[in-house]
């Protein structure tokens, strides 16, 4: 059985994680999800972390334990059918009162197979528990704090500073060092929301009214996508976020100049477009640092060119998706917050100019 | 054993006969139908429409699927996918599942027990009419575009006013209240026909497991349904009157409503589930040729099951806030209700084992049964840890988990069921061949359907997403999943076509076709008006295998009036006669006042003044004193057995 994994990717997610059921024949399918560890940047089963490689030691023995379950109640579900099988069918005397004494003796049948499930259940639970405990037991000294806010739908992430000017605001996108414990505090301020990036930990919920924390770690670097997990409305489908995990020296030097400024633009052409930026709505709901756009209610844009994707890991951040989701995001993602902005071409170019520089 | 007797001996059977038939009759033609009080009359209709609403349910799960086939497909936008799903959960659970259990149990379980009606057989036929109110009213407002579009579990705040604009979320509600209503009045029946109706001898511990899963599920539905009402006439007073029961903002809490609703919500799948054990216990038993191996166990399982049910409903919320000890608590609670469902699997295959068994069609449902459910249990099991619930839960290995216990639970038994009653209820059996077309299309498309929902939930795929991107890979495996949910439609179509056919053309069932053993077996197919000629009188857990002689039976009820005969709780001791209500329209206009009730209060808080005056006469008008019939004096005569 392919039980192999693939490295993960490394730029982006363009590239599709597919790697589970090419070349395989139909009948192999059923086989093959039960004993294969599917790789892809967004799978339980290929964890870059130990709380999520904890979680899949626990899966695989559940998995095997319940296939031993289920082939022997098969098996003996099809013995017991065939076994006494009546060749008179229905008209066979029925035995309205079997021997008492005969099953007397039949309830060990019964008791032995019963007495096993309380045992095996008994086993699952301290396996389970066992896990409990270690998930719960990452050590969070010197962890990356970072504040996580769901919105409707997309995330805003804050890395947490208690010097206000180091806070660094992005969106939909969170960096993590390798090898340092993250810890998440997460709130929501719409509905409920729920994070999961399944190659590192398992999911935790973002309730308004109640702020969790949530700790995991990465033990390599890779590009890693989740998505939110509790239905939240219109587009919970498309709220996606990608998790960054590099080496530390990359990160500091990613969080570095994520908390620089970016410079005023110098060519006339990025200058329009700051101005287009700044005279239309777009200002009254996003922020870029450095100008007097400061709104609160939409991503964070002082550093938009440098992330991967837009529209919460819906799509590929190149010009031409960022051009087609500011003239009229509704067709991309139905239902969103942002409204279309019929902008002239040359207000359009200049602005697409200037939001490309924002690295 | 205990028969009772008048003293003077009936001369003219047959003319008795006649006359108990005339007076347990509906008058004749339309007006007759609407005021029944007949529980095979009600039971039937009952049936049909959960199955109407069953059919509905899985085209929006077919359309559903459809749209999920490819990766970003258009065949469906957000605003119709998220109705779609909230309509077909809630058709399922709400108008199908329990519904369709509940009538299974208004037709049969007087049957079984050897009684001529229901008890509150008016009541019987308004909780008919408010769950059709019910239903028609969620299916209006889908056909309106009005559908709800906040999940079958209606998560606040984002059913909340803020979030949820418009009348969307309050069509759920009211058809939750609906429902609910329509539910706990057949649940109150159930268990006074249960208790008080039982055929003179049939202890309790003589009583079929079927009626036993019944009762259970009725005290279930009592003790789970009021928190659902509570909290969806809370989030409908959040909606309408301003309230803040749920609202972090002004000291309301949005995991409130989740405790709540699944404090119903996870005895509901159990509500749904032991019934079918039942079902499964009948055919089991008919088609092994012999009782069901370790009857005291299979009824302290279903009560255990009952029982626990009610403490697994944090497993639901392992993602919140929940304090770790007390997450603990529900994964041991969680793992060790499989142990009452193991005892049930290993008595029945115990009882294959060692009967003789002939697999008809609806003995082949219950094998089906057995893998689909052990699965679903043991991916359940998987589910109740902390741990591993934080990957897979509201992912599609969820999703894939609970239509294995559901469909495998609770809809496969189901149609053992149809095909193991269906010649009582019409007289005529279903077709043997399409029989097993059908259960072979239905366990291929299901196993099709759902068992490549496990990987790709583990794959990242979260529920309730009306799209995805090419990107994620998960594109194989929905299609694979929608090929699957083809062929399930296939298979329903030809259960209905069996169903059309054999009801014209079908080979002519008797009374009974498979030599069952159950009381339900004793009288004509169908029924006659009245049930049994004479109440029978019980002795053994299959009566109808015991009987070497001229059974035993109980004379005595009036055959002028509606009389039943009331035993005692226990041992079900000939107690006393009691007069039951003839036909009448009063259920009905009663229906209809709450029906405006319930609806305008979607709308106004004023509905719920205006409306409760028509609902009031309603009320008079059903429990205004008739001028009764004279009544015959008569005294009880009673032997026991020592």
């Amino acid at each position: 059985m392919s039980g192999f994994r693939q490295r993960p990717f490394e730029k982006g997610i363009a590239q599709p994680s597919r790697s589970c059921f090419e070349g395989r024949t139909a009948g192999g399918i059923a086989l093959s999800i039960a004993s294969s560890g599917c790789s892809g940047i967004q799978s339980a089963l290929d964890p870059a972390g130990p709380q999520a490689a904890h979680i899949e030691s626990l899966w695989w023995l559940m998995v095997w334990v319940s296939a031993a379950v289920l082939l022997l109640v098969t098996l003996a579900t099809l013995y017991a059918v065939s076994h006494g099988r009546q060749a008179r069918g229905l008209d066979a005397e029925p035995e309205a009162t079997p021997d008492p004494v005969a099953e007397r003796k039949r309830a060990l049948i019964v008791a032995i197979p019963v007495g096993m499930t309380i045992v095996t259940l008994f086993g699952l639970q301290v396996a389970s528990f066992t896990t409990d405990r270690t998930l719960a037991s990452l050590s969070t000294d010197n962890a990356v704090v970072i504040d996580v806010i769901g919105h409707q739908w997309w995330w805003e992430v804050q890395y947490v500073e208690t010097t206000p000017s180091l806070r660094v605001t992005t969106a939909n996108e969170i960096h993590i060092p390798v090898g340092q414990p993250v810890v998440l505090r997460l709130q929501s301020n719409d509905v409920i929301h729920s994070f999961w990036a399944p190659n590192l930990a398992g999911k935790k919920d973002l309730i308004p009214g109640h702020e969790t924390t949530f700790s995991f770690k990465a033990d390599r670097a890779g590009v890693f996508r989740g998505q939110c997990a509790e239905y939240c409305g219109y587009q919970h489908a498309n709220m996606g976020f990608l998790v960054i995990a590099e080496p530390p020296e990359q990160f500091y030097a990613w969080l570095k100049k994520q908390r620089a400024i970016p410079p005023p633009p110098d060519d006339p052409i990025r200058q329009h477009g700051q101005e287009v930026f700044l005279a239309s709505t777009c200002s009254l709901c996003h922020t870029i640092q450095g100008t007097p756009a400061a709104g609160k209610v939409a991503p964070d844009l002082t550093h938009i060119a440098g992330r991967q994707t837009i529209a919460a890991a819906t799509l590929p951040n190149t010009p031409g998706n960022r051009a087609g989701w500011i003239v009229d995001s509704q067709r991309i993602k139905p239902g969103n917050r942002m409204p279309p902005n019929p902008l002239t071409p040359q207000d359009l170019q200049a602005l697409l100019a200037y939001l490309g520089d924002l690295q | 054993m205990s028969t009772a007797t008048t003293a003077p001996a009936v001369s003219d059977t047959s003319q008795e006969r006649r006359q108990l038939e005339r007076t347990w009759s509906d008058p004749p033609g339309f007006y007759g139908w609407l005021i029944s009080v007949d529980h095979k009359s009600i039971g039937k209709r009952y049936i049909i429409t959960a199955f109407a609403f069953f059919v509905l349910g899985g085209l929006l799960a077919v359309t559903m699927r459809l749209q999920l086939a490819r990766p970003e497909n258009h065949l469906v936008g957000p605003d119709l996918y998220n109705q779609l799903f909230t309509m077909h959960g809630s058709t399922m659970m709400f108008l199908f599942a329990v519904p369709v259990m509940e009538a299974m149990a208004i037709y049969l379980v007087p049957l079984m027990v050897g009684t001529r009606n229901i008890a509150f057989p008016r009541l019987n036929a308004f909780s008919y009419w408010v769950y059709l109110f019910g239903g028609l009213m969620l299916y209006t407002a889908f056909f309106l575009n009005s559908g709800p579009d906040v999940g079958w579990f209606s998560y606040v705040p984002l059913a909340g006013p803020e979030f949820t604009p418009g009348k969307r979320a309050d069509f759920w509600a009211q058809t939750v209240t609906f429902t609910e209503v329509a539910a706990l009045t057949v649940a109150v029946e159930i268990i006074a026909t249960v208790f008080k109706l039982r055929a003179p001898g049939m202890a309790l511990n003589r009583m079929p497991l079927f009626v036993w899963a019944m009762l259970v599920m009725a005290f279930m539905v009592i003790f789970a349904m009021p928190a659902v009402m509570l909290s969806s006439t809370m989030l409908i007073m959040d909606r309408l009157v301003g309230t803040h029961f749920f609202n972090p903002a002004e000291g309301g809490d949005a995991l409130f409503w989740q405790h709540l609703f699944w404090f119903f919500g996870h005895p509901e799948v159990y509500i749904i589930f032991i019934p079918a054990l039942g079902i499964i216990s009948s055919i089991v038993a008919a088609f092994a040729r012999r009782p069901v191996f370790g009857y005291l166990a299979m009824v302290l399982a279903l009560v255990a099951t009952g029982f626990t049910s009610f403490v697994l409903w944090v497993h639901h919320m392992f993602a919140t806030v929940v304090p770790g000890m007390g997450k603990g608590f529900f994964t041991a609670a969680s793992m060790m209700i499989a142990v009452p469902t193991g005892i049930q699997i290993f008595c029945w295959i115990t009882t294959l084992w060692t009967g003789r068994p002939v697999t008809k069609t609806p003995l082949l449902f219950v094998l089906g049964f057995f893998f689909i459910l052990v699965l679903g249990g043991l991916t359940g099991v998987m589910l109740a840890s902390v741990s591993l619930d934080s990957q897979v839960h509201d992912s599609f290995f969820v999703v894939a988990h609970f239509h294995y216990v559901l469909i495998g639970g609770a809809v496969f038994p189901l149609f053992g069921g149809f095909y193991y009653w269906f010649p009582k209820i019409t007289g005529r059996m279903l077709h043997e061949t399409a029989g097993k077309w059908n259960f072979w299309l239905f366990f291929i498309g299901f196993n099709l359907t759902f068992f490549p929902m496990h990987q790709l939930g583990l794959e990242g795929m979260p529920r309730r997403v009306y799209t995805y991107s090419e990107a994620t890979g998960w594109g194989d495996l929905n299609l694979m999943a929608t090929i699957g949910a083809g062929l399930i439609a296939l298979s329903v179509l030809v259960f209905i076509l069996n169903v059309l056919w054999s009801l014209r053309r079908g080979e002519i069932a008797g009374d009974n076709p498979w030599r069952a053993g159950t009381l339900e077996w004793a009288t004509s197919s169908p029924p006659r008006n009245d049930n049994f000629d004479f109440i029978p009188a019980v002795a053994a857990h299959e009566p109808l295998w015991e009987q070497k002689e001229e059974p035993a039976k109980t004379v005595g009820l009036s055959t002028e009036v509606r009389e039943v005969l009331i035993t005692t709780l226990l041992d079900a001791r000939p107690d006393h006669r009691l007069t039951f209500p003839d036909p009448s329209i009063w259920p009905l206009l009663s229906a209809i006042a709450v029906s405006i009730l319930f609806v305008g209060s979607i709308f106004t808080p004023w509905a719920v003044v205006w409306g409760s005056i028509p609902v009031t006469f309603a009320l008079i008008g059903w429990f205004w004193p008739k001028p009764g019939k004279p009544k015959r004096t008569c005294r009880w005569k009673s032997r026991h057995d020592p």
